[in-house]
């Protein structure tokens, strides 16, 4: 037992203290930054990203489909598409995903989660999650389990997972939704008590990603109901999850 | 006996490959001491073509061998029922093709029809059934456990999965992509990708330098400790010793905020592509990696000491959860479990390339049982640290040859067929292209595939709660398995 307290003291505390402005490695890709008078318009960028998401005339990136994998970035000789590091992409609509070059981290920032009274009211302190795996290759859910995790401790904000939709405020889905888990999923969105919240978490989730072309998904779920949070990346960083989630549950 | 015999990572002319008669084929395979390491089919104009692969693991050699079957053809006598290591492929390739075989022991789907399934049934006074899935209680990937229990010991548990399936191997044939190969099981990013493109190289012939074999070879091994690291900590939370779950769980992050500057990616995705690597490791990032791995080494040295000293931890570890040597055999548990139960596999070394030859295998005396899980991890981060040490300073003998090759057009009809070993076990891709030099049929085999099976013998006879503690040490693959 001593050993095991021994332990805990040489540890000491390894929690982030500021979630919101934590810092992030350099190397880390994230929103892209676009320079429309760089490009060429020689359209090889968009022949090389394999998830569709660029288009040259302007250039624009739609983050629904961007697997963040830099090919693109590789590719332009002109550097006229950069990612960097900036973290907090979870937006409340799909159109706020499309990455023109207007577009700032801050102006980004600025439009993308309005603050719903209705929400921040009964969620403002504390919001429980069931998380749906459907079709995911638990990348995902890898990092949603690394949110709760000694470093990230998103459980100090009241964001939790719980074991039962029944004991939930939301449903957090990640994957393209494959044909075998679309009744799971839906039975489990009914047996979330009301009033619920929508989560997709994922490139998979947002559009079906690199699967978008699989004669095996089902995604009937996304059109069907009302999607309250988008959360871009691959797999999604548990920084821009947590930052997602109190972005969307706090006033600003 | 009619095979054609390759090395690993060779690409071979596909009319090599001996076809014979299917009776013959079916009495190879039933009188082989040789384990199978794929058996599908594949569409060839009126016929179907069904092609077997075995490892020989002493020789380092895969033999090859093939058979047509006609279309209109409903069944055959199954090979399981004489030789029990066909058990999943058989079903996998009645689903895929429609043809039965007659006879076999256990013939579920694998991956379709979840509706409706056979399950093994116990009647009595104590018997019950428990339910669970496909959507558990943590944060993990769908599947569906039925537990037999007579009060609260498991006599059966049937495990039924393919909630995952989308679709990979068709979309591989018809958009193959680095990006698609990294997100069939996001575990195993780089082995994955690696396996990928070795096989994709070679349809090619496409030599990549000893360099990029190297940056590859690093990655693979700080994939496998890093989610060692993580299973480690899983297995002490599922025995509610919360102070090594964290623990583990920070130093998990040590390594993979590594591989996030290496690669840009917190699990190494963009990382490797066809042709060589996309991010170079210099002089700077090696010292990085080193100075980590000296962390992460004390850190996880102390923690285990402290794990196995505490008494809660022994009791619930050892003799929980126990897979006979000559089961594991039987049922050809591969990787990390195979090496757990006794078994001396590690495609690492059985197929090893130049860049593993130099190295040593060490052994590891099995107790078959949780305890063994939790201590083979323990030996295998070790293992790996000194391997990626040694990689790093092969590296320096190689600082000015490129990373990237472009590769060459694909050659028609072509076979490949590559094994890398993940942190979960072996990972088999293989390939053909047809006249046009188009892939005509990609087949992925995950670890999984063999060892779920395992799974359903190592809760046999032990307690229900002692499930998730024996899930968790063999920690296999959903996605992996449903493709």
């Amino acid at each position: 037992m001593f050993d095991t307290l021994k332990m805990k003291l040489w540890q000491k505390n390894q929690f982030i203290p500021d979630i919101k402005n934590a810092p992030i490695r350099e190397q880390f890709r994230g929103l892209p930054k676009l320079d429309d008078s760089k490009c060429e318009k020689c359209g090889g960028c968009a022949n090389v990203c394999p998830m569709g998401a660029l288009s040259v005339n302007p250039l624009k990136i739609d983050l629904a489909k961007c697997s963040l994998c830099g090919a693109c970035q590789r590719f332009c000789k002109n550097k006229a598409i950069e990612f960097t590091n900036y973290y907090k992409l979870g937006v409340d609509s799909l159109e706020k995903l499309i990455i023109t070059q207007e577009i700032t981290p801050e102006n980004y920032h600025k439009k993308a989660i309005e603050v719903r009274k209705e929400i921040c009211g009964i969620f403002n302190r504390s919001i429980k999650f069931r998380q749906v795996s459907a079709g995911g290759c638990n990348g995902c859910e890898m990092e949603l389990n690394a949110a709760g995790n000694a470093n990230f401790d998103m459980g100090r904000f009241g964001i939790d997972f719980v074991a039962s939709p029944r004991h939930a405020d939301g449903i957090v889905v990640t994957g393209p939704i494959s044909k075998n888990m679309a009744y799971a999923l839906e039975d489990c969105y009914k047996s979330t008590p009301n009033p619920k919240v929508v989560v997709l978490c994922g490139t998979c989730a947002l559009s079906g990603g690199v699967f978008k072309d699989s004669m095996e998904l089902n995604r009937e779920f996304i059109k069907k109901y009302h999607i309250d949070l988008f959360i871009p990346g691959c797999p999604t960083h548990p920084l821009t999850f947590i930052n997602a989630i109190l972005d969307f549950i706090r006033k600003k | 006996m009619n095979y054609y015999v390759i090395k690993n990572n060779q690409r071979i002319n596909l009319l090599d490959i001996p076809t014979i008669e299917f009776e013959s084929l079916k009495a190879q395979l039933a009188i082989t001491n040789l384990r199978p390491i794929a058996f599908f089919g594949a569409d060839w104009g009126q016929n179907i073509k069904l092609y077997t692969a075995l490892a020989d693991d002493e020789r380092g050699e895969i033999l090859l061998s093939s058979s047509l079957i006609d279309k209109s053809v409903k069944g055959y006598e199954s090979i399981t029922k004489d030789n029990s290591q066909y058990h999943m492929f058989e079903r996998e390739f009645y689903e895929q093709f429609g043809i039965k075989p007659e006879g076999h022991p256990w013939l579920k789907p694998v991956r379709k029809n979840l509706d409706n399934y056979e399950f093994f049934e116990m009647e009595g006074e104590q018997t019950h059934q428990v339910a669970v899935g496909p959507i558990h209680a943590g944060v993990i990937e769908p599947g569906h456990f039925r537990f037999m229990c007579q009060g609260e010991k498991i006599y059966n548990l049937e495990i039924m999965l393919g909630y995952q399936h989308r679709g990979v191997e068709d979309l591989m044939v018809k958009n193959p992509s680095n990006q698609l190969a990294e997100s069939i099981c996001g575990d195993s990013v780089i082995a994955y990708n690696n396996a990928y493109s070795q096989t994709i190289e070679q349809l090619g012939e496409t030599k990549i330098s000893t360099k990029a074999k190297l940056i590859r070879a690093i990655a693979l091994e700080m994939e496998r400790i890093a989610i060692h690291i993580g299973d480690m900590g899983a297995i002490l939370g599922d025995i509610a010793y919360l102070v090594g779950k964290e623990v583990y769980g920070v130093t998990r992050t040590l390594v993979i905020n590594t591989m996030l500057e290496i690669s840009g990616s917190r699990f190494g995705r963009g990382l490797v592509t066809v042709g060589g690597v996309n991010f170079d490791i210099d002089k700077k990032m090696s010292d990085k990696i080193i100075s980590t791995l000296i962390t992460v080494e004390k850190t996880v040295d102390k923690m285990t000491k402290a794990a196995l000293k505490s008494s809660t931890v022994m009791s619930r570890l050892e003799k929980t959860g126990t897979v006979s040597t000559e089961t594991a055999q039987e049922l050809n548990l591969v990787g990390l479990i195979g090496r757990s139960c006794g078994l001396n596999i590690d495609s690492r070394f059985d197929f090893s390339d130049e860049i593993y030859s130099a190295l040593k295998r060490r052994p590891f005396s099995a107790t078959n049982d949780a305890y063994s899980r939790f201590l083979i991890r323990y030996k295998e981060i070790k293992e790996s640290i000194s391997f990626v040490k040694h990689f790093l300073t092969e590296l320096e003998k190689h600082l000015d040859e490129p990373i990237y090759t472009e590769p060459k057009a694909f050659i028609p009809n072509s076979f490949t067929l590559s094994v890398v070993e993940g942190w979960r076990g072996e990972i088999v891709h293989i390939a053909t292209t047809d006249e046009s030099g188009k892939i005509s049929r990609y087949k992925i085999k995950d670890p999984s595939f063999n060892n779920w099976y395992g799974l359903s013998m190592a809760v046999r006879n032990n307690g229900i709660s002692d499930f998730p503690l024996c899930n968790k040490g063999f920690d296999l693959s959903y996605c992996g398995f449903d493709l």
